[in-house]
């Protein structure tokens, strides 16, 4: 097998010309990860009139930028997208792949990941390099593809050591977003697009996207709500001291599970990372799912009615009690206050 | 007309309620404390293809990967309605990632033959990757379309599906064959059906049977799968002899990511201020909070 190039790619995703936040978050980690390595970071950009955004991500480091651009690339396809991402991966064999971890990146990167036969790691919520020790053998610089696993209850270090391509998908908002100071010189490389047979047969009829109305990642405050609210009535209460408050709503994937909150509201791993200022958690017990979306928050109010609930462990003020009485008591104290 | 479809299911431990006794002292998991489910959105896929069949005729089959005890999984299939079930099963395939895991199911999904439609679950919910099914699709050189939320119509040629984006949907036209990975909300699954439990609680896979000759020196093995084969009890088993895959290519030796290190979540266990749910206990909280320009 070719043995890979020392490269670290991104695949920047792009949605009606507009590239994905959790791209440029990625390129930041990348940039990371080339410097130790002493490796080269690159970015892929598929699409229509994609050179701006090639262009963009040389303000977080890559040295080049890999565009194909036609206008029957302009909307993600998997068929057309996944091949020419499958034929440059064999052509140049870099060492990392990454993609987010959104519909479009968990749609593409398994079938890369299959073509070119790599390893790949989804949801990742740390990337680190090591050199490894694994059954007696040693490795060089391996990709740690850290995520918590089995409900929580483990943290599980994945490593490939013997695929030459490592890739790894990772959610939006946890990377941070480091754009440089000053752009790096990077090149472009416009790759000419090569329609196959295939690419198409899926039609796209119709397309109904909007920008996403609830900006959890950018809100100051945020309340959030468990399966511990243990009704929906009961999560009224949450809505309720987030308008107080003036902060957004959010809840965990149990809550969501439970239908007392929809998806886009669920903070966790499979879910937004946020980092607000305040962060109100009520009725979550803290699996670590949910604590790797929100431990980065400065400061951590917990409200549960278990007082050994691990939310305790990593929370800055605890409050032991049952959440539907002692929020409706903190938005009157809270009322009385502004007075 | 009628469409041949294929579901690919897993049986999972419940992870969603784990307790204490699940995780052992040295940090590693017990999975025998876990009880083992129908991952939920193979179930819903299950379900959305045997809606395909009520209502424009064809077969459902449906297969999963997993040891021995995966045959409860395959009856339930039967038990909702499924045509034919499949177990694929070898200690040699055990320990496979998703790569090696969508390599075995793109075999068998061969060796079983025609197909139309593949349906999977989104994800399973022990790994959440969502992985498996695109790699299939992959491996079997068809195209896919992950996130399914509805099937809208589907005529002699092609499938038209409303499936979710981020921020939306989109409604995608695809000829056959296609595989399509399903999200929970698609459909609500049908309960069992009395008379087919009843017609099949009895069904056996090869290694079940084979465990009734072992107790029993009576039994013989050939005979006693002959027996459940002629009442269409036998649960088809699929070994790696039986598939000729590539062995290199299979279980844990077949997989190219490997866990390096696993760790128990061990809490910081950072003191934090404990705040008494009191008027004077939050009022304090409040204060603090203003103080330190969090709040207000």
């Amino acid at each position: 097998m070719k043995k890979a190039a020392n490269e670290i790619w991104v695949f920047v995703e792009q949605r009606s010309g507009k590239p994905a936040d959790v791209s440029f978050e990625l390129l930041s980690k990348g940039r990371k990860l080339a410097e130790k390595v002493s490796g080269t970071l690159k970015s892929v950009v598929i699409g229509h009139n994609v050179t701006p955004i090639a262009k963009q991500t040389f303000s977080y480091g890559a040295q080049q930028a890999l565009t194909v651009d036609h206008p029957k690339l302009k909307d993600y396809k998997t068929t057309p997208y996944s091949r020419i991402m499958n034929e440059l991966v064999d052509k140049h064999r870099p060492r990392i792949v990454l993609f987010g971890a959104t519909f479009i990146g968990r749609d593409l990167a398994p079938r890369v990941a299959s073509h070119t036969k790599s390893g790949l790691t989804a949801d990742c919520t740390d990337l680190q390099i090591s050199d490894v020790t694994y059954l007696r053998n040693d490795y060089k610089e391996l990709l740690l593809q850290i995520r918590p696993a089995f409900g929580g209850n483990i943290i599980a270090t994945i490593i490939t050591p013997d695929a030459p391509i490592q890739m790894a998908t990772v959610r939006e908002g946890v990377m941070e977003n480091l754009p440089l100071e000053r752009p790096v010189k990077g090149k472009l490389l416009e790759i000419p697009y090569d329609e196959d047979a295939v690419d198409h047969i899926i039609e796209i009829i119709e397309r109904h996207q909007e920008e996403n109305k609830i900006n959890l990642k950018a809100a100051p405050i945020i309340v959030a709500g468990g399966y511990g609210m243990g009704s929906r009535e009961n999560f009224e209460l949450i809505y309720e001291l987030a308008r107080t408050l003036g902060g957004e709503v959010a809840g965990s994937r149990a809550a969501v599970d439970a239908g007392f909150i929809p998806h886009e509201r669920q903070v966790g791993q499979t879910g937004v990372t946020v980092r607000p200022k305040l962060y109100i958690a009520c009725g979550i017990s803290g699996a670590i799912q949910h604590r790797a979306g929100m431990q980065e928050a400065n400061k951590i109010i917990a409200i549960n009615s278990d007082p050994e609930a691990p939310i305790f462990d990593i929370c800055h003020y605890g409050i032991v009690g049952d959440a539907a009485e002692v929020i409706p008591r903190l938005i009157d104290v809270y009322k009385h206050k502004l007075k | 007309m009628g469409y041949n479809s294929i579901v690919l299911v897993k049986q999972v431990p419940d992870t969603a309620n784990i307790s204490g006794q699940v995780m052992k002292p040295d940090g590693t998991v017990n999975r025998a404390m876990l009880p083992a489910i129908f991952n939920p959105e193979d179930k819903t896929a299950l379900e959305l293809a045997l809606q395909v069949k009520d209502q424009y005729g064809g077969k459902v089959t449906a297969i999963t990967m997993g040891p021995p005890k995966a045959s409860d999984l395959l009856r339930e299939c039967l038990f909702m309605g499924a045509d034919e079930v499949y177990l694929i099963s070898d200690r040699k395939f055990a320990g496979a990632d998703t790569l090696a895991t969508s390599y075995v199911l793109s075999e068998a999904i061969r060796s079983i033959g025609k197909f139309d439609l593949i349906f999977a679950g989104r994800q399973a919910i022990d790994g959440d990757t969502a992985q498996v099914g695109p790699q299939t699709a992959e491996k079997l050189g068809v195209a896919q379309i992950t996130y399914v939320e509805e099937i809208i119509h589907l005529d002699k040629r092609k499938i038209r599906i409303k499936r979710k984006i981020d921020g939306g949907f989109e409604i995608l036209e695809c000829p056959f064959p296609v595989l399509m990975t399903v999200i929970k909300d698609a459909a609500q699954p049908r309960p069992f059906r009395a008379k087919r439990v009843m017609a099949y609680k009895n069904a056996r896979s090869l290694m079940e049977l084979e465990k009734m000759v072992e107790g029993n020196s009576l039994l013989y093995i050939d005979d006693l799968r002959h027996e459940f084969e002629s009442k269409s009890l036998f649960i088809p088993t699929l070994t790696m002899d039986e598939l000729k895959v590539d062995a290199t290519r299979c279980g844990l030796h077949g997989s190219p990511t490997k866990v390096h290190k696993i760790e128990s979540v061990v809490l910081a266990g950072g003191e934090h201020v404990k705040i008494q749910s009191t008027k004077e206990g939050l009022g304090q909280l409040i204060d603090k909070l203003m103080d330190d320009h969090i709040l207000g």
